[in-house]
């Protein structure tokens, strides 16, 4: 979103430096100070740039939870509160001016199984320019994007009231029997002709899915039988609202309630200011299927009470609740100390749907208070740390490898089924491998069962450097164990290759006797360490392994891993082409 | 002293180029050149500045003529008076070439109508072979007599080659001596028992030249710089929580934090879920309850989600999006203890986002977290603890911008002020944890959780 000056300047805000320090006291994120010039230049190319405005536009980020400062009146309005130039406006809903009936929703049972909720409201003589109109729109994709979780659980349609006449009726109907124009087209379609219109169109084409199977789409009409949407999807350009618009007619079709209501308040109480009454909303009745009526928008109020101690506690100063409350009605929390002891009466507009518990409050006067205002000090807590045991073995057997002339590699957890199964002659069956449902490329299919692939394509990245090449890493892979309450579990293991000219098994055999020896387990059957040949018929481990160069590692009988000479068929599947021998351990038997 | 160390000390006061020296004494160059090095490593004895020159060289093959003479001039001299038929001197090794370089000297003639076959006769008596003398002048280094474009002529023929030649400017040297003795290489175990290397003179070491690197591994750097932040925590007496845990399930990664259904860190795009094991299965039921009432109703104070909150999306697995899935656990954990106890735990471990790798993203990286829950811990002590924290990987100026975040209120991000940037950047985030992610667990109501994340990769790339 952009500022320009005039904005700063309503906020009483001159130097650049100064807008800077108060983004960062706000918690908005001043992203770059440049022009309408500058982007088209940046966007378009310098052509498409002549004559547009020099003026300075300050782009700002803001917070995902804050909603009402998506918009730049809503942001304006809340600097120029935080700033105390500005008393914030309270909102109010209203009946109809002229005395009459309010404008109605009827919601049919049709749409339960598809979009079962919808809230309304209207804004009344509102007068429009080009730049609030463009803000008008901007900030129901900005909320489409945002809270409606991208039009999935809301949807919001405005339309000119004054080409339009209620009740108006919400329903869903087979895509078949659904015609009309829509927004920007020049003749009707069929529902089910507008869903293949819209697979090329780029911005339309991504919500589709959220109706496309539905054997009913969600559609409104007026009583005139002219349809003003199709939630979540287009509007009817029958209704489209331009800059000339006096009546809004404002719906929010939704799955969840909550969000819609969120949603219609935040449309209304930002926009209500272009209104002949600011900051006044006009009811509309939404009817559901079972009769009940509900009033929108609710522009609810509510007030919590809490004690300037809770918030000097929490925070860590030593304010009077005064005070706090004067910190809390600058960030739009109207508050004021009720006179009992320290407690302050906090009211929560309808605009900070952000504030759900008391904690929320309390952040609000630590930032009006100053995050960088408040004195750092230490906590009293004493306690004795401890080191995670198979943590503390890992950092001890690294220090030693890279003694016994071992390089250290970090290599990633995920890969592609290929590196842990085809590559490592082993069926993916076999592997105990965690898959990932949703990756985006193939690189990241499963959890590695083994370090060894990851060393082998270290070892393929850095063929170019003097021979022998010797790695080795310490960390987990992930296997699958059904006696976990996530059914798989991690298994912290060491791996370690020598790439030479010759295979150098007694290298790694040696380097094996060396962990060993470090571990305190001595070569011998029972109490102790050994290797023995194992056999392809009846390991499967070993297809990895040249047939004969294999052996498995027992560590007081029980069987830790494996060592050996590579088979020739994994070396050049890993675009290596010198003999390469790997030893592959759990450690975790010795913690 | 060896011959050719003899042959390349000075002659004369003023100094002598080692060429001139290579063809006084007939010797090859590059015997001169051994010998200077050789006399320069005994120290000062001479001295001799490179410098190098461009000269002509005859080829092998202008060599072949400045013996012989050019091809032409063979062939011409091998045409007796009564002529030669012309297959018969094609067979000489030069018939070719020298066959039609004297036509076109006009030297001889073709009578192709010969009986017997095409027959080659002289034209004139004698001739002069121009191009063997103009070689044989370069031989005798007196190409400066000829022509640039007499030279470049010869160089197309590849007759001539234009080389240049290195060579040394010697000159005496502050130690010049016209003896010399044999300088050691290396100290001997003999020189040591017999004691010979009291007389002996010791060649000087090159101290310019790099020494052997040791035959050692070493450490990752990232894994360096873990074993650094690993230290600081245990120093400051936090306790190392089991994170070896990549698969977590949506419920100990997003619920239990309070972390609503619909959040957009839930979605397929951002996290990597998994197909097999698909869903957890076991779940502390009551615990699960309250979480589930705590978003959909609220409660403990809060407004909650207001939201139909699904077992099925709790259910589902994933790759943790964050360390933070196990400080839940250890928290929840905590809160079933008998009687609470203060704790500060940390961890640093590898966390998984659903992104396509490139040089500004990575799927999978390393977060450091550190967890203090205590009574009474506010904000100002956040602060105070991440200042100690920072203090020890000397990083002294920073500042705290609100933020949002799921999980915490108040929420920071940290800002170091860089000084080899020279500005403020962001080191990590913080925050105090929910009341409706704490109290749903069991915690005492007057417990506050504090804590803050990092990412390693990111820390290395800024500040190392």
């Amino acid at each position: 979103m952009y500022l320009n000056n005039k904005m700063l300047f309503s906020i009483h805000i001159l130097a650049d430096e100064e807008f800077d320090e108060l983004c960062f006291e706000f918690g908005l994120e001043l992203d770059e100070i440049t022009s309408e010039k500058e982007i088209l230049i940046r966007e378009q190319g310098g052509e498409k740039a002549e004559g547009a405005s020099d003026v300075v536009l300050y782009k700002i980020d803001v917070p995902a939870n804050r909603y009402d400062l998506l918009c730049l009146e809503g942001l304006v309005r809340g600097l120029q509160v935080f700033k105390e130039k500005l008393e914030a406006p309270r909102y109010k809903r209203v009946s109809p001016a002229d005395g009459g009936e309010p404008q109605r929703l009827v919601i049919t049972e049709e749409t339960a199984s598809v979009r079962p909720h919808a809230v309304a409201a209207v804004l009344r003589n509102i007068t429009f320019t080009q730049e609030r109109y463009e803000s008008f729109i901007e900030l129901q994709e900005k909320l489409h994007q945002n809270i409606c979780r991208k039009r999935t659980l809301v949807a919001i349609g405005t339309h000119d009231l004054d080409t339009i006449s209620g009740p108006f009726t919400y329903t869903a109907k087979p895509p078949g029997e659904i015609r009309f124009k829509p927004l920007s087209q020049s003749r009707e379609y069929t529902a089910a002709e507008l869903m293949s219109l819209y697979k090329t169109d780029s911005h339309l084409r991504h919500y589709l899915h959220i109706i496309e199977n539905e054997p009913l789409y969600p559609i409104i009409y007026d009583s005139n039988g002219i349809v003003l949407s199709m939630p979540p999807i287009i509007n009817g350009d029958h209704s489209k609202i331009s800059l000339n618009t006096k009546n809004i007619f404002i719906e929010c079709t939704a799955t969840d309630l909550t969000k819609a209501k969120i949603t219609l308040d935040m449309v209304v109480t930002m926009f209500s200011v272009y209104c002949d009454e600011p900051f006044t909303v006009e009811e509309a009745e939404v009817v559901y299927p079972d009769g009940r009526l509900s009033v929108y928008p609710e522009l609810a109020y509510r007030t919590e009470t809490l004690s300037g101690d809770f918030i000097n506690k929490r925070v860590g100063i030593n304010e009077s609740a005064e005070s706090i409350a004067q910190l809390l009605t600058r960030m739009c929390l109207r508050s004021e100390v009720s006179g009992e002891g320290d407690l302050i009466q906090v009211e929560i507009p309808p605009t900070r749907a952000d504030v759900i518990h008391a904690c929320d409050i309390m952040e609000d006067a630590a930032i009006a208070y100053g995050f960088n205002n408040i004195v750092r000090s230490t906590p009293r807590t004493y306690t004795v740390a401890n080191q995670l045991p198979v943590n503390k073995l890992t950092e001890l057997l690294r220090q030693d490898l890279t003694a016994a002339g071992f390089t250290e590699a970090l290599t990633f957890a995920l890969c592609s089924e290929e590196d842990i199964a085809d590559k490592l002659r082993k069926n993916i069956t076999e592997t105990r491998a965690v898959h990932i449902s949703n990756p985006k490329t193939a690189d990241f299919q499963v959890a590695r069962t083994s370090l060894l692939p990851g060393l082998l394509k270290t070892i393929a990245a850095n063929r170019k450097m003097p021979l022998p090449l010797k790695l080795f890493e310490i960390s987990d892979v992930v296997l699958k164990d059904e006696t976990k309450d996530v059914g798989a579990r991690n298994n912290r293991r060491l791996c370690a290759v020598y790439y030479n000219k010759s295979p150098g098994f007694e290298v790694i055999h040696g380097l094996l006797d060396r962990v060993m020896q470090l571990l305190d387990v001595k070569p011998g059957r029972n109490q102790g360490y050994h290797i023995q040949a194992s056999y392809l018929k009846i390991y499967f481990n070993d297809s990895t392994f040249f047939p004969g160069r294999c052996a498995e590692i027992f560590s007081c009988g029980k069987s830790i891993g494996h060592l050996g000479v590579l088979h020739p068929d994994v070396i050049s599947r890993f675009e290596l082409t010198m003999p390469c021998s790997a030893i592959d351990i759990d450690i975790e038997p010795f913690l | 002293v060896s011959p050719s160390e003899r042959k390349a000390s000075p002659k004369v006061d003023g100094g002598t180029d080692s060429q001139d020296v290579a063809a006084d004494l007939g010797v090859d160059h590059q015997v001169i050149v051994g010998a200077v090095k050789s006399l320069q490593a005994l120290g000062e004895v001479i001295s001799a500045e490179q410098k190098s020159s461009r000269h002509w060289e005859l080829t092998g093959e202008g060599r072949e003529i400045a013996e012989q003479g050019s091809h032409e001039a063979r062939v011409f001299n091998a045409i007796p008076d009564e002529g030669l038929p012309q297959n018969q001197l094609m067979k000489m090794p030069s018939g070719k070439v020298g066959f039609s370089k004297a036509m076109s000297n006009k030297w001889i003639r073709l009578d192709k109508a010969h009986e017997g076959g095409p027959r080659v006769f002289k034209t004139v008596e004698a001739i002069e072979d121009t191009v063997r003398d103009k070689l044989q002048l370069v031989q005798k280094g007196q190409s400066a007599k000829l022509e640039d474009k007499e030279k470049n002529e010869l160089k197309k023929r590849k007759l001539l080659s234009e080389v240049t030649v290195k060579s040394y400017w010697i000159t005496k040297g502050s130690s010049f001596s016209t003896t010399i003795t044999k300088q050691e290489t290396e100290l001997t175990p003999e020189m040591i028992a017999s004691g010979s290397w009291k007389e002996k003179k010791f060649k000087p070491y090159n101290f310019e030249a790099m020494g052997v690197a040791p035959d050692c591994g070493h450490l990752h750097p990232l894994m360096k710089v873990r074993t650094q932040f690993r230290q600081i925590f245990l120093e400051m007496g936090f306790t190392e929580m089991p994170t070896n845990n990549f698969i977590e399930s949506s419920f100990w990664n997003f619920d239990s934090l309070f972390q609503p259904q619909q959040h957009p860190a839930r979605d397929q795009h951002d996290t990597f879920f998994i197909s097999d094991p698909a869903l957890a299965h076991e779940f502390p039921q009551d615990y699960l309850e309250r979480v589930k009432k705590v978003h959909s109703e609220g409660g403990y104070g809060s407004q909650g989600y207001k939201y139909d909150w699904k077992i099925e999306e709790a259910q589902k697995n994933l790759l943790r999006t964050h360390t933070t899935a196990v400080s839940a656990r250890m928290l929840y954990k905590l809160a079933q203890q008998e009687k609470f106890t203060p704790v500060k735990y940390f961890s640093i471990d590898r966390v998984f986002r659903n992104e396509t790798l490139d040089a500004t993203h990575l799927a999978e990286f390393h977060q450091i977290e550190g967890v203090v829950a205590d009574y009474g811990l506010t904000l100002g002590n956040l602060m105070g603890i991440l200042h100690q924290f920072f203090t020890k990987l000397g990083i002294t100026k920073l500042r705290f911008k609100p933020a949002y975040n799921p999980y915490t209120e108040p929420s920071m991000e940290v800002f170091s002020y860089h000084e080899g940037l020279k500005k403020w950047v962001e080191v990590g985030n913080s925050g105090v944890f929910r009341p409706e992610m704490l109290l749903p667990m069991g915690l005492p109501e007057g417990v506050s959780v504090i804590a803050w994340g990092l990412s390693l990769e990111r820390y290395v790339d800024t500040h190392t």
